[in-house]
């Protein structure tokens, strides 16, 4: 238990005025360089096998898009990707890092953006950010980069879907995770912000990190590998399934 | 770990205090049933003076337990667990902090307000004292107890009457062991020491288990 990066925690004011670049002294636990090994897994949600012998190997820099039907299981694949879900079968194991599982490696950004409505953006990044460890970046910077500087001081149940979406996609800048998981990003998102997430994404793939992502769009993700879950049954699953499986 | 901690601490706090929090329910809850007992037992001291802790004890056991199913469902609904699970804490901190935060919010509220509201139960001073002492020694294992309750039902839409059942007989050992002690404090047969300690042992105990329990019960919710 504890930290295994010990620069992972610098005084707020350090933690801002560190460049976002640079990382070269922070490959610790949860620094770059992940590799993601999935081998053989299998799904099962309310007793149904969902997909099996899913396998696949991440390096890094890689992207990795994750397409099918709706109820295909994209987004439990991301669930047991970041420990939410057990897999019925199978092994997902991270090389190189370090002692530190696998979910302390990843962001997750889903269709539940894991903000607190009654919090402001700022004080929810805040709390992201001495949550998870590692920071990078401070919440205004990150709001900034996300073009809202203006929201910072409202609380987040003021915001559209869009902009909660925006300050949810924040906090993968506000913490350095070698891994993102991300489920539909950009789902109500305007164009102008899915191509800030394309640019981020390709800024973090570049600086040796890893993206998946669960999505019916192009994403803008250059060479991205592409996975494809079909649809365990013969037939199409009826609306009420369909719902039991996401 | 001492960061990941307070910022949960913190967090919890602040939203317990913000509009829609659940910061005065619990207080509002107990000021309630202590009201009505008056009324529905009519008025006569000498009968409510000798009930009076039991009924403080009551009221203390119900409101620590109506806040409680959002304990960890609303974390579960927004997907604020989903980040915890990523934490880089074990989720037994998580636990932790979230519980000191709800006790912080009930249970010692209710411990302070105890004594004021003991007048409208004629307790004597000496009584208003040892149930506030008491309380503020047994509503950690309330508050651990029921977190164990709220990891089990965090999934689970309206989760609250199945909360109830499963953790208000794991609470009854420290009701019986809350009123008793507060009447050795007044009567005096028993050492008030005696049922004291058995009380805060409970606390402690219920301190580990629920940790551990709760925290297991949220990592196979799914």
């Amino acid at each position: 238990m504890g930290y295994r990066n010990a620069d992972g925690w610098g005084s707020r004011d350090e933690a801002a005025r560190r460049p976002r670049r640079g990382g070269e002294d922070r490959r610790g636990a949860t620094g770059k360089s992940v590799r993601l090994i999935v081998e053989n897994l299998a799904c099962r949600r309310s007793g149904r096998r969902i997909f099996s012998g899913l396998s696949f190997t991440l390096a890094p820099g890689e992207a990795l898009m994750v397409t099918g039907r709706n109820g295909a299981g994209k987004s439990s694949l991301l669930a047991m990707l970041a420990g939410r879900l057990k897999p019925d079968a199978g092994t997902i194991r991270g090389e190189a890092i370090g002692e530190a599982g696998l979910p302390e490696c990843l962001h997750v950004v889903g269709h539940r953006d894991g903000l607190k409505s009654a919090l402001t953006a700022a004080e929810n990044l805040d709390f992201a950010r001495d949550l998870l460890g590692s920071p990078v970046m401070a919440p205004g910077e990150a709001l900034a980069a996300m073009g809202l500087p203006h929201v910072a001081r409202l609380p987040v149940g003021y915001l559209s879907a869009g902009q909660r979406r925006r300050v949810a996609l924040a906090r993968l800048l506000v913490c350095r995770r070698p891994l993102w998981l991300l489920d539909e990003p950009t789902a109500a998102l305007d164009i102008a912000s899915q191509g800030v997430l394309a640019t981020l994404m390709g800024r973090h793939r570049a600086e040796g990190g890893l993206v998946i992502a669960a999505t019916h769009q192009a994403l803008g993700l250059e060479d991205a590998r592409e996975l494809h879950i079909g649809p365990a049954l013969a037939e199409a699953p009826d609306a009420a399934e369909a719902e039991a499986w996401t | 770990m001492i960061r990941a901690f307070s910022a949960l601490l913190a967090r919890d706090l602040r939203l317990a205090g913000r509009v829609g929090g659940s910061g005065a329910l619990s207080l509002v809850f107990f000021l309630m049933i202590v009201v009505l007992v008056p009324f529905a037992l009519g008025p006569d001291l000498n009968l409510l003076s000798r009930i009076g802790p039991a009924i403080l004890w009551l009221a203390a056991v119900l409101a620590t337990l109506i806040g409680l199913d959002r304990l960890f469902q609303s974390d579960e609904e927004d997907g604020s667990l989903d980040l915890m699970t990523g934490a880089a804490v074990p989720l037994e901190i998580v636990v932790l902090a979230k519980v000191a935060a709800y006790w912080l919010t009930t249970g010692l509220p209710l411990a302070l307000a105890s004594p004021l509201f003991g007048l409208l139960v004629a307790l004597s001073p000496e009584a208003m004292g040892a149930t506030a002492l008491t309380l503020a020694l047994g509503t950690p294992a309330l508050a651990f107890i029921g977190a164990v309750g709220a990891a089990l039902t965090a999934t689970i839409r309206r989760g609250g009457l199945i909360l109830a059942i499963v953790v208000l007989p794991l609470m009854i050992p420290t009701l019986i062991f809350g009123v008793s002690a507060t009447e050795a404090a007044l009567d005096g047969t028993v050492p008030f020491t005696t049922p004291l300690s058995v009380l805060a042992a409970l606390s402690l105990m219920a301190g580990v288990v629920g940790t551990l329990a709760a925290a297991a019960a949220l990592r196979w919710s799914e």
